[in-house]
C-alpha cells in the first residue's frame, strides 16, 4: 500500500458524508431557480424512463417560405440504454433517392455522441463527427442537437416562472447548452406541463442571443399507461420564414430491440 | 470466349427478369420492387489520344431490385443492371449487382450468393476494398463494383464482429472498348486475360475481417487470398492484330487495416496493405483529415474539407500504379435544402510528377424521385510515364438524369 492511498475518497468518505447531508437538508428549504430547473428536468426524465425500446415512423414535411413542401418518411426504432444515452437507428423511406440511407446514433450523457451513416448504394458504413451539434438534420429546421436523445446531463437549467400555456399549467425553464462552444443556442425556454412533465413548447435563442426558432408539441397520448409521445412536432424558424413539421405513426413499445440491432452488422442489413 | 465473358452470357436471360419479375411480384405478398432508370451523355474537350475514340457518347441504364422478406429474419434480394451505350460496345454491359440470400439471429448472421461488401475509410483512394471486383467501364474513378459471388459469415460480438469470406468465382475486371475514353492506346483485350492460377476463375478466394468500434475509433483487420483484383497489364506482339494489353492476374496475400477516428471536430481516416504475391511484396497506405463546418455564413450549408495522402512503395514499373505519391484534397458543400443539392470538388496531384486530376461533381434532386447529376474531370500536366497519361486528352462534362421508381 502506498502512502497516497490514504487520501482515497474511501477514507475521507466517513468525514465528508455527514456535511453533504446537511447541505442536502438545507437546500429544501431554500431551492435556488437553478436546482428547481434541474429538478424538473430530472423529474420529466424519470418519468419517461423504463419504457426500454420503441419504434415508430416519421413524416417529415420542409417547407420554405413560399409554403413550398418536400416530404421525407423515416423510420425510427430506438433503445433505453441504462446509466447512458439512448442508442437510435433511423432509417430513410422516402425520397426515393436516399432510400435505405440510415443514422445509428449512441448517445451519451458526457461527451460527444457516437454516430454512423449507412449509405446503401456503397454497401458503406461512415463515421460522422458529432461534436458541430448546430447542422441541419437532412436540409430541415431540426438540428442534430434537437433530435438527439435529450439527456439531462447536456444542459444546466434556470426555472422562470409558472403559467398557464394553451389550458395547462406550465413550468417555464431556460436551459444552457453545456457544450456552449458547439451548440447553435445561447438558451432554449421550455413550456412543461405540471401534471405530466410533457414538453409541449420550445424556444431556441441563436449564439447571438436573438430568437431563432420556436417548436410547438402537440396530439400527445400515453403508451403503456406511462409513455407520452406526441403526434406533431412543429418548429419554424423565425429568420428564415423556413419550417418543418414532424409527424408521427404507430409508436409500439416493447418491441424486444436488444444491443444487437444497433451494431455495424445491423446497420449493413438495413432496409 | 472467355469464362467471364460466358458468365456474362447469362446476363440477357437476367434482363428478361425486368419483364417477368414485375408480374410475379404482383403475385407475391411482401415483395418491394424498385429501380432507377437513367440516361447520360459525355461531351469530351478535346480529340481522343488513341484512334477511333469518340467525343461525344451517350447512354441509357436500368436497374432493377427486389426485396422479399420470407421470415422475420430471412430475406432475398436482387439487384440487376443493364447499360446500353451509344458509342462503346464494352460499355454496353450488365450485371447482377446482388442475388444474396441472407438468414440472420441475434449471434451470427450468413448471407449467400452473389454480394456486394465495402471495406474502407478515406475518401479518395480505396485500398484495402478488395472483395468486389471494380466495373471499370461504368465509372472511370473505380467507385462502381460487380457482383461477386460469395458465402460471407458474420459473428457479431461484444468485442468486435468477425467475417469469414469463402469467394468461389473470380470476376474479371471491365475496361473500355476500342472507341471509348479512360483507356490504354490499345484497349485492354479482356478475351485474352491470364491467370497465374492454373485454376483461373475457379479458383477459390477466402478472406477473413475483425472490425471494432473502441470509443471514438472504428477499427478493421483484413486479410485476403485469392486472385487479385487489379490485374498487371502485359503488353503481347500479336502477328494478327499487332500488339495487343491483355490483363494478368495474379495470386496475392495481402493484410490490411482501416481506421476511423472521431478527434475533436476532426475525423481521422488510414488505410494500408502489405501485399504479396505480384513481383516483390510492397505496402501501400493512405491517410488524411476530414473537418465540417456547419451553417456556413448564417446559412443551412455544410462545407466539408478533406485532405489525404497515398503513398504506395511500388517503384519498379513492374505493376505500375497511378497513386505512387499522390496528395488529394476537396471539399463537399451540402446546401442543405429540399433537393439535397451538394457540390463536390477534388484534386488530386502526383508529388513525382505534378500530374494532377481535378473533379468536380454536383447533383440535385429535381421533385420527388429524380435526381440531377453533372460531373467534370480535368486532367492537367499529365506526365508521360504516369500510367495516367493515356486519360491525359479524356477531360469531360457529363450529364446524368436518374429517375427512381
Amino acid at each position: 500500500m502506498t502512502t497516497s492511498s490514504l487520501f482515497s475518497p474511501r477514507y475521507l468518505a466517513p468525514i465528508f458524508l455527514p456535511l453533504s447531508v446537511f447541505l442536502l437538508i438545507s437546500h429544501v428549504h431554500a431551492e435556488t431557480p437553478e436546482e428547481k430547473g434541474l429538478a424538473i428536468a430530472m423529474e420529466a426524465d424519470r418519468r419517461d424512463s423504463g419504457f426500454k425500446d420503441y419504434t415508430a415512423e416519421m413524416t417529415m414535411i420542409l417547407r420554405n417560405k413560399l409554403g413550398k413542401e418536400s416530404k421525407r418518411s423515416i423510420r425510427s426504432k430506438t433503445l433505453e440504454v441504462a446509466e447512458d444515452g439512448d442508442k437510435n437507428l433511423s432509417i430513410f423511406d422516402s425520397p426515393k433517392d436516399v432510400k435505405g440511407t440510415a443514422f445509428l446514433t449512441f448517445s451519451h450523457k458526457t461527451g460527444d455522441d457516437d454516430q454512423w451513416l449507412y449509405l446503401p448504394a456503397l454497401k458503406r458504413v461512415k463515421r460522422i463527427n458529432s461534436r458541430n451539434k448546430s447542422g441541419s438534420f437532412m436540409g430541415s429546421e431540426f438540428a442534430y442537437e434537437d433530435i438527439a436523445s435529450q439527456e439531462v446531463e447536456k444542459y444546466s437549467y434556470k426555472h422562470l416562472r409558472e403559467e398557464t400555456y394553451q389550458g395547462q399549467e406550465c413550468f417555464v425553464n431556460e436551459s444552457y447548452p453545456v457544450d456552449r462552444k458547439n451548440s447553435g443556442y445561447s438558451k432554449r425556454i421550455s413550456w412543461v406541463d405540471k401534471t405530466e412533465y410533457r414538453l409541449l413548447k420550445v424556444e431556441f435563442y441563436d449564439r447571438k442571443k436573438s430568437l431563432l426558432k420556436t417548436l410547438t408539441v402537440s396530439g400527445y397520448q400515453q403508451y403503456l399507461g406511462t409513455y407520452w409521445r406526441p403526434d406533431s412536432m412543429d418548429i419554424i424558424n423565425h429568420q428564415t420564414g423556413k419550417s418543418t413539421t414532424l409527424l408521427w405513426d404507430n409508436y409500439q413499445f416493447g418491441t424486444g430491440l436488444t444491443d444487437a440491432n444497433f451494431n455495424a452488422t445491423s446497420l449493413k442489413r438495413v432496409r | 470466349m472467355s469464362a467471364e465473358n460466358r458468365y456474362n452470357s447469362y446476363i440477357p436471360l437476367i434482363f428478361l427478369l425486368f419483364l417477368a419479375i414485375p408480374l410475379l411480384a404482383a403475385n407475391i405478398q411482401g415483395m418491394e420492387v424498385n429501380g432507377e432508370f437513367s440516361g447520360e451523355g459525355f461531351l469530351f474537350l478535346e480529340n481522343g489520344a488513341w484512334s477511333q475514340q469518340e467525343n461525344q457518347s451517350a447512354s441509357v441504364a436500368a436497374t432493377i431490385e427486389l426485396h422479399h422478406n420470407f421470415l422475420d429474419n430471412a430475406s432475398f434480394t436482387l439487384d440487376a443492371f443493364y447499360r446500353l451505350d451509344s458509342k462503346d460496345d464494352a460499355r454496353s454491359h450488365g450485371d447482377l449487382r446482388l442475388a444474396e440470400l441472407l438468414y440472420f439471429t441475434d449471434s451470427w448472421e450468413l448471407t449467400v450468393g452473389i454480394g456486394r461488401v465495402f471495406w474502407g475509410a478515406t475518401e479518395f483512394v480505396h485500398l484495402v476494398d478488395i472483395i468486389n471486383q471494380t466495373d471499370q467501364v461504368e465509372a472511370v474513378d473505380g467507385e462502381e463494383k460487380l457482383g461477386q459471388p460469395m458465402v460471407h459469415f458474420t459473428v457479431p460480438r461484444d468485442w468486435g464482429t468477425l467475417e469469414g469470406f469463402l469467394l468461389p468465382w473470380f470476376r474479371e475486371r471491365t475496361f473500355p472498348g476500342i472507341r471509348g475514353r479512360f483507356r490504354t492506346p490499345v484497349p485492354v483485350d479482356t478475351d485474352q486475360a491470364a491467370y497465374e492460377s492454373g485454376s483461373e476463375q475457379n479458383h477459390l478466394d477466402f478472406a477473413l475481417r475483425y472490425f471494432s468500434t473502441l470509443f471514438n475509433t472504428d477499427i478493421g483487420l483484413s486479410y485476403f487470398k485469392g486472385t487479385s483484383r487489379d490485374p498487371a497489364l502485359l503488353l503481347s506482339p500479336n502477328q494478327a492484330k499487332g500488339a495487343i494489353i491483355y490483363p494478368y492476374y495474379q495470386q496475392i496475400n495481402q493484410t490490411g487495416l482501416d481506421l476511423q477516428m472521431v478527434a475533436g471536430e476532426w475525423l481521422l481516416k488510414s488505410e494500408a496493405y502489405y501485399r504479396t504475391g505480384q513481383s516483390r511484396s510492397y505496402a501501400a497506405t493512405t491517410f488524411g483529415v476530414e473537418y465540417t463546418m456547419t451553417g456556413i455564413g448564417g446559412s443551412m450549408m455544410d462545407l466539408g474539407l478533406i485532405a489525404e495522402y497515398v503513398f504506395d512503395d511500388r517503384d519498379d514499373g513492374w505493376l505500375p500504379t497511378i497513386y505512387e505519391n499522390d496528395i488529394m484534397g476537396g471539399f463537399r458543400l451540402s446546401v442543405n435544402d429540399m433537393d439535397d443539392s451538394s457540390v463536390l470538388l477534388g484534386v488530386v496531384r502526383d508529388l513525382y510528377s505534378g500530374s494532377t486530376i481535378i473533379g468536380i461533381e454536383a447533383s440535385r434532386r429535381l421533385g420527388d424521385s429524380i435526381r440531377l447529376n453533372l460531373d467534370s474531370s480535368f486532367f492537367i500536366d499529365m506526365d508521360f510515364q504516369d500510367p495516367a497519361f493515356s486519360l491525359a486528352r479524356d477531360d469531360f462534362v457529363r450529364l446524368e438524369v436518374i429517375w427512381y421508381w
